[in-house]
């Protein structure tokens, strides 16, 4: 499979200078798109996404428009965007925030229009210092030009917009728990029922939680129809996607690519792309999308980025954050290190996650450094059984959000792809790697 | 109950169950008789799912899944498994994750022997931890208030002390902090968890995490022994489990009654019994001899208080005789004194109340409402002092209600209450003009008068009471809830406000309250004047008493007023105080001091020392709560228990062995002689407590209690199967008394001797409307005095330097400073600031406080509190007889 050509659509202006002013947004198609859907009928924007099929950028991969038509009817109801990507890795949202904030936020007027929302709210991860003020910046450019308050443009739709800067919990980037935070209270995942903010949201009013790169998508959509945004990328993988590569690469870094029709060899090795495995190594193995993920081996290379494909192999495309690692790379470290970030992250609700993941990581760790017993691999897989027992795909869960199931994802990978180089930890008493 | 068709059907462990739609599959599958394993459930607080133990196998169309039963609703047709393989591997994966990081310090854990964790990892955990890193580690034990302790490492972050501060007490002062494995409960910095309730989150705790200071380490729960009672330190009258180890009570737990206090209890009735080993205890009897109290026997100080009670008689009639308080006393002790004084001395001249309470024809006889129907009522009008101060459980029941907007609060108070910024009216009130104000409501909603036309306050409270109350016509929704809104007004204006709303809202209810104890016992069992037992009026049941008592008293006598007058005036010799304190309680210290000096002689009944006891010539101590039984009447009129469980503390009697022997000693005969004989007596005769069967007053099989009166309710006699999870640390049924068979019902209305019930019959009718006098001479005074001048109210506080409060150390701590309660303008004009020192004088006397700015208060009034510091806030009160007050506040 080549790599296609196609002008890119979310990433178009990242590379261009002071692509975050308003000015040069404007003199590059920016607000166009917004202008465009408002002189539309309202359902018919939505009606353009749902053809467009464009599944949301944060995770999940659930179909934008499917979730917009769930929103329940309200006289007060909310569109939230979710900008909180904090998972290790994961590097679209950063980039797209920084360097092209009219574009998400041109996104979500559109999305608010479409959805009848007179008031949204942007949630971004407060570590993106430079990333926030950029964007609050262009929210005050938006205000002023007119794109946002009373009377957008002379259309008679309002909006008004908040942004929120997370306080540095990952699990707030979970849909409930931001909605929770945004409320002012503790990031704690909501139980569900209800299951979905469309019905019980923010402040228990309907809501549309929606990714920031799936916003960013909405003024090419409008402008160029969902029927041209379908037509790139094959079946329920429409459309191009930012994806993250980093890892074991010669060119780390983020690319817009068709979906589903470029694979995981592509991706790492095509000169223009990842350009291949440092210093001429052989790969060992990769994570297709996230830490929570699980991994993937050299068989898998010639799979397409298509959300499908991936899931049907037992994994998942997730936010698009492709993590390449080479024949150097110790299996044990590395699914140590993510597990320590989950066991950092968890919000402390849930027994199992809560106590689980510590006691896994606590354990990754002993055998990493030397200190592991051979009953250790069965003990951290069964661990993980109890967070998601099976250890299936999709992933089973004892847990109230996904974050407990995706403590596993990485161990259980390693252990399956890699239980030699446990015993080898084991025996050895020290890593081998290191 | 819903119809039959309304059932939906689920399976149990293959075993088919008709649930209502919504209910919760933890309370199916146990109903099912499938007890499934949890921590963070409670069924008096919301579920949340956090813990993770109840996870069942539920049946979905995507293949069956492991679901939180205590969060998940059944639906119809759902197959519920609560023991298959991978609810088994989850139960016994959480409880291996809970104890990764709990201390297995059990042996020196209080919860040890009792705890749910202990338990359930018996039942359903693993049998060892694989776990061979370092536990996590925490500071501990960290005082987070007096009463409370807390331990981090034992915290299983169950949430349920958190959600418990928050969502029923309303005050989050508790909460998690941190994340993840680092997660543990803290308090605020520089704020303790100072909550009159904070002591329930140490009976919910399901491990050994939070502590209650006063019982750490002085039982392990195999030594306990256990019997159920009735706490006395308000008139709410919670159900407690008294418990004691080696012949002392060393705990009290809260009993989940549905009807009274669902399983909860206020700080003060939780630590209460350790007032029983007060320093201050009165053990032997005593006399007086040169200025010294100076111990006698038994026989000694009766013979004495006999023959100072028979010469006064014969000297200066029976009218030289008085008698106050009983409050304190059981039911069964008020009777047998009301017969002492009334048949045996022939005196009237009784008055449980110290005049600081409300009258008792407007308690007796209004249509009572119970603590259910305040909490089943669409609307609720609380008129007087703040709930939390007074019947801080009833405040626990309705507040969670009132804050999810179940009940709609219309609020008549002095200053800013605990209820106050969840009511949706709050209008202000000035002694003296709730008449007035209760009046331009009922205009307003007449639509006859604009909206608090010419009353002269914020109209808008008005116009949002008249939008909540909305009709007149019936009110079988609406629930008064009353008392007095200052300790030192007399009550004539209440009487008026309550009179008015009484005759305007048709089938309304009406809950009187009374902050002290056995109040409503005392004044059912006729210590009260013009009262005989059994909620009559001396009028009414004169004739009859004085067939069955053999002698009444020849007229009506003083209430505490007329009586501490007619003593400073030498017209009574004798003054009996059966267990009350009328130098700090009567609103006019003055008064009651030059009574108390003035008087011949004082017998002085009671279980602690208290100010008056400095003014006793004879003592006849009494025993304490625990030490005695009897029965209870709350402010709903429910009757329940109050149990033995320890022997008496030195040579203290009942009450009503004292009573017994008194009389006999003055060559009389009560006509019984054991606690039974009066309980039959009492269901014999007193009219509202007729048909009462004595055996069933005073046992325990009926968990809710008896309304009265009696013969007009029917009572379910039936035992609640204990839920470990919710009576923690309440020892098990067998303990409680044998359980009963299910579906058993009784009519405790039937007396054992129907023919002698018909006998009695209903010839005497209960004490109604039309015996509430209106008393004409004082008027409620509303004029102002001075231009400087402010008028003064008082209110009370949960702890304050009462007796008992005084009498525990750990409750000294809890008596607040003086606070002085004025509107932000009023004192703006007088050049004082929020927080500032000032100091209030009355004719005579000064006190100072520290100022609170309270929009609620009168910009023409200062509200301060009632005997909480050296300085008496009484001293202000030249003469009770006025009602109004009025004090300078200055810098």
């Amino acid at each position: 499979m080549a790599v296609t050509t196609f002008d890119p659509i979310v990433s178009r202006r990242l590379r261009i200078p002071n692509s975050h002013t308003l000015e040069v947004y404007l003199a590059n198609g920016g607000y166009v798109g917004l202008r465009k859907a408002l002189s539309m009928n309202p359902e018919d924007v939505a009606a353009e996404v749902m053809t467009a099929s464009l599944l949301g950028r944060g995770g999940a991969g659930f179909p934008a428009g499917r979730k917009w038509a769930m929103l329940k009817n309200d006289l007060v109801k909310y569109l939230v965007i979710n900008g909180d990507e904090s998972e290790p890795a994961t590097f679209k949202d950063h980039e797209l925030v920084e360097k092209d904030p009219h574009q998400i936020i041109e996104g979500t007027i559109i999305a608010a229009y479409a959805l009848g929302v007179t008031q949204a709210f942007i949630f971004c991860r407060g570590e993106f210092a430079l990333g926030f003020e950029r964007l609050q910046s262009a929210l005050n450019e938006a205000y002023e030009y007119g794109a946002l308050g009373r009377d957008i443009f002379g259309s008679g739709f309002s909006l008004d917009m908040v942004i929120h800067p997370g306080a540095g919990a990952y699990i707030c980037g979970e849909e409930t728990a931001l909605l929770e935070s945004l409320e002012g209270k503790r990031g704690y995942p909501r139980i569900k029922p209800p299951f979905f903010p469309a019905v019980i949201g923010l402040y228990g009013k309907p809501t549309v939680v929606n990714n920031m790169e799936t916003v960013s998508n909405l003024p090419w959509i409008v402008l160029n129809g969902g029927a041209a945004f379908a037509a790139l990328g094959e079946g329920s993988s429409a459309g191009t996607r930012l994806f993250a590569l980093s890892g074991h690469v010669n060119r780390p870094g983020w690319y817009e690519i068709e979906m589903a029709k470029t694979t995981f060899k592509d991706l790492i090795e095509h000169p223009e792309l990842g350009g291949g495995i440092r210093k001429g190594r052989s790969l060992k193995a990769f994570i297709p999308g996230g830490v929570s993920a699980p991994w993937f081996g050299p068989n898998e290379m010639d799979m397409p980025l298509s959300q499908d494909a991936v899931a049907q192999a037992g994994s998942m495309l997730g936010s698009g954050s492709v993590v390449v690692m080479d024949e150097t790379t110790c299996p044990v470290r590395a699914a140590w290190r993510i597990t320590k970030f989950f066991s950092r992250e968890s919000c402390g609700q849930c027994t199992p996650c809560r106590e689980g993941s510590g006691w896994i990581e606590r354990t990754m760790r002993r055998i990493e450094f030397g200190a592991g017993r051979m009953e250790d691999i069965d003990l951290v897989l069964d661990a993980c059984d109890n967070i998601s027992p099976g250890l299936s795909w999709p992933p089973k869960q004892t847990t109230i959000c996904v974050l407990g199931p995706s403590i596993p994802s990485s161990v259980n990978s390693a252990i399956t792809m890699f239980r030699d180089d446990f015993i080898s930890h084991i025996k050895d008493g020290k890593c081998n790697y290191a | 109950m819903p119809e039959a068709a309304d059932k939906i059907s689920v399976t149990v462990d293959g075993k088919e169950v008709k649930a209502d739609p919504g209910e919760l599959i933890i309370e199916v599958a146990e109903r099912a008789g499938a007890f499934v394993p949890r921590f963070c459930y409670h069924p008096r607080m919301k579920p949340v799912g956090m813990c993770r133990m109840c996870l069942v196998e539920v049946s979905s169309p995507r293949g069956p899944s492991l679901q939180p039963a205590c969060f998940v609703s059944v639906a119809d047709g759902m197959e519920i498994s609560t023991e298959s393989e991978s609810v088994q591997k989850a139960q016994s994966g959480v409880l291996e994750y809970l104890l990764l990081n709990h201390p297995l310090d059990c042996p020196v854990c209080d919860k040890g022997g009792e705890c749910p964790l202990q338990d359930q990892t018996l039942a359903y955990g693993p049998g060892e931890s694989r776990q061979v890193e370092e536990k996590r580690h925490f500071a501990k034990p960290i005082p987070i208030s007096t009463l409370v302790e807390l331990d981090r490492e034992r915290c299983i972050q169950c949430a349920r002390c958190t959600r418990f501060a928050n969502e029923i007490a309303g005050e989050a002062l508790i909460d998690f902090f941190g994340r993840g494995e680092d997660t543990e409960v803290a308090i605020f910095p520089g704020k303790p968890f100072d909550s009159y309730f904070a002591g329930n989150t140490v009976q919910i705790c399901p491990v050994g995490a939070l502590t209650a200071t006063p019982y750490r380490f002085k039982a392990r729960p195999w030594d306990l022994e256990q019997v159920e009672s009735t706490c006395t330190l308000c008139s709410v009258g919670c159900r407690v489990a008294v418990q004691s180890s080696a012949n002392e009570v060393v705990r009290h737990l809260g009993i989940d009654i549905d009807s009274v206090n669902h399983s909860w209890l206020c700080d003060k009735g939780r630590f209460g019994y350790l007032a029983m080993r007060s320093e201050t205890r009165l053990l032997e009897p005593s006399l007086r001899e040169s200025g010294e109290l100076v111990e006698v026997s038994w026989s000694d100080a009766l013979e004495k208080a006999a023959a100072l009670i028979s010469e006064a008689k014969l000297a200066h009639g029976p009218q030289a005789i008085g008698f106050l308080g009983g409050a304190r006393l059981t039911n069964e002790s008020a009777y047998a004194w009301a017969k002492v004084a009334k048949a045996v001395v022939a005196t009237d001249n009784t008055d449980a109340q110290l005049g600081d309470g409300i009258p008792a024809e407007l308690v007796l006889s209004l249509p009572r409402a119970t603590i259910g129907d305040a909490c089943r009522a669409k609307k609720v009008i609380v008129i007087g002092e703040d709930l939390k101060e007074i019947a801080p459980v009833l405040f626990l029941r309705l507040r969670p209600l009132i804050a999810e907007g179940k009940i709609d609060l219309v609020e008549f108070s002095t200053h800013e209450t605990s209820l106050s910024n969840l009511a949706k009216a709050s209008i202000p009130l000035v002694p003296g003009e709730l008449g007035t104000r209760v009046r331009a409501l009922i205009d307003s909603i007449k639509g006859t008068k604009d909206a608090g036309e010419g009353i002269g306050i914020d109209i808008q409270e008005i116009k949002n009471a008249t939008q909540t109350l909305g009709s007149l016509e019936n009110n079988p929704d609406l629930v008064v809830i009353y008392s007095n809104s200052s300790a030192i007004e007399n009550t004539e204006d209440l009487k008026a406000g309550i009179l008015a709303l009484e005759e305007s809202f048709k089938n309304a209810k009406f809950m009187p309250v009374l902050k002290r104890s056995n109040i409503f016992g005392a004044l059912d069992m006729g210590l009260s004047p013009n009262l005989l037992p059994g909620r009559v009026t001396f009028g009414a049941a004169k004739e009859y008493y004085k067939k069955q008592w053999g002698s009444v008293p020849e007229k009506s006598g003083m209430g505490t007023l007329e009586m501490l007058h007619a003593a400073a005036e030498s017209k009574i010799k004798v003054l009996v105080l059966l267990g009350c304190d009328p130098i700090a309680d009567f609103p006019d210290a003055k008064l009651a001091k030059e009574a108390l000096s003035k008087v011949d002689s004082v017998i002085f009944v009671d279980s602690l020392a208290n100010t008056s006891l400095d003014y006793a010539d004879i003592v006849l101590a009494a025993s304490m709560d625990s030490e005695r039984e009897g029965s209870f009447t709350n402010l709903e009129g429910r009757i329940s228990r109050i149990s033995k469980k320890v022997s008496a503390s030195g040579s203290s009697w009942p009450d009503w062995a004292i009573a017994i022997e008194l009389a006999d000693a003055l060559g009389d005969d009560l006509g019984f002689g054991s606690l039974d004989d009066i309980a039959k007596e009492i269901a014999r005769l007193a009219p509202a407590y007729q048909g009462l069967r004595s055996t069933l007053s005073l046992n325990s099989e009926v968990d809710e209690g008896i309304l009265l009166p009696v013969k007009a309710t029917k009572v379910e006699l039936k035992r609640k199967q204990g839920d470990p999870m919710v009576h923690l640390g309440l020892i098990s049924v067998e303990h409680q008394g044998a359980p009963l068979k299910s579906g058993a019902s009784n009519e405790p209305g039937v007396y054992s001797d129907e023919k002698q019930q018909q006998d009695i019959g209903s010839t005497i009718s209960l004490i109604s409307k039309s015996d509430i006098k209106s008393d004409t001479t004082s008027k409620p005074e509303t004029a102002a005095s001075g231009a400087k001048s402010l008028r003064l109210v008082v209110t009370r506080k949960l702890f304050d330097r009462g007796t008992h409060v005084d009498s525990s150390l750990f409750f000294r701590d809890l008596v607040p400073e003086q606070e002085v309660r004025i509107h932000p303008e009023t004192a703006s004009s007088l050049g004082i600031s929020s927080g500032e020192k000032v100091s209030i004088s009355g004719e005579t006397c000064k006190v100072s406080g520290q100022v609170i700015l309270d929009n609620r208060v009168d910009q023409s009034g200062v509200v301060l509190i009632w005997n909480v510091s050296e300085e008496d806030v009484r001293s202000l009160v030249s003469n009770s007889e006025k009602s109004a007050h009025w004090v300078e506040v200055e810098s």
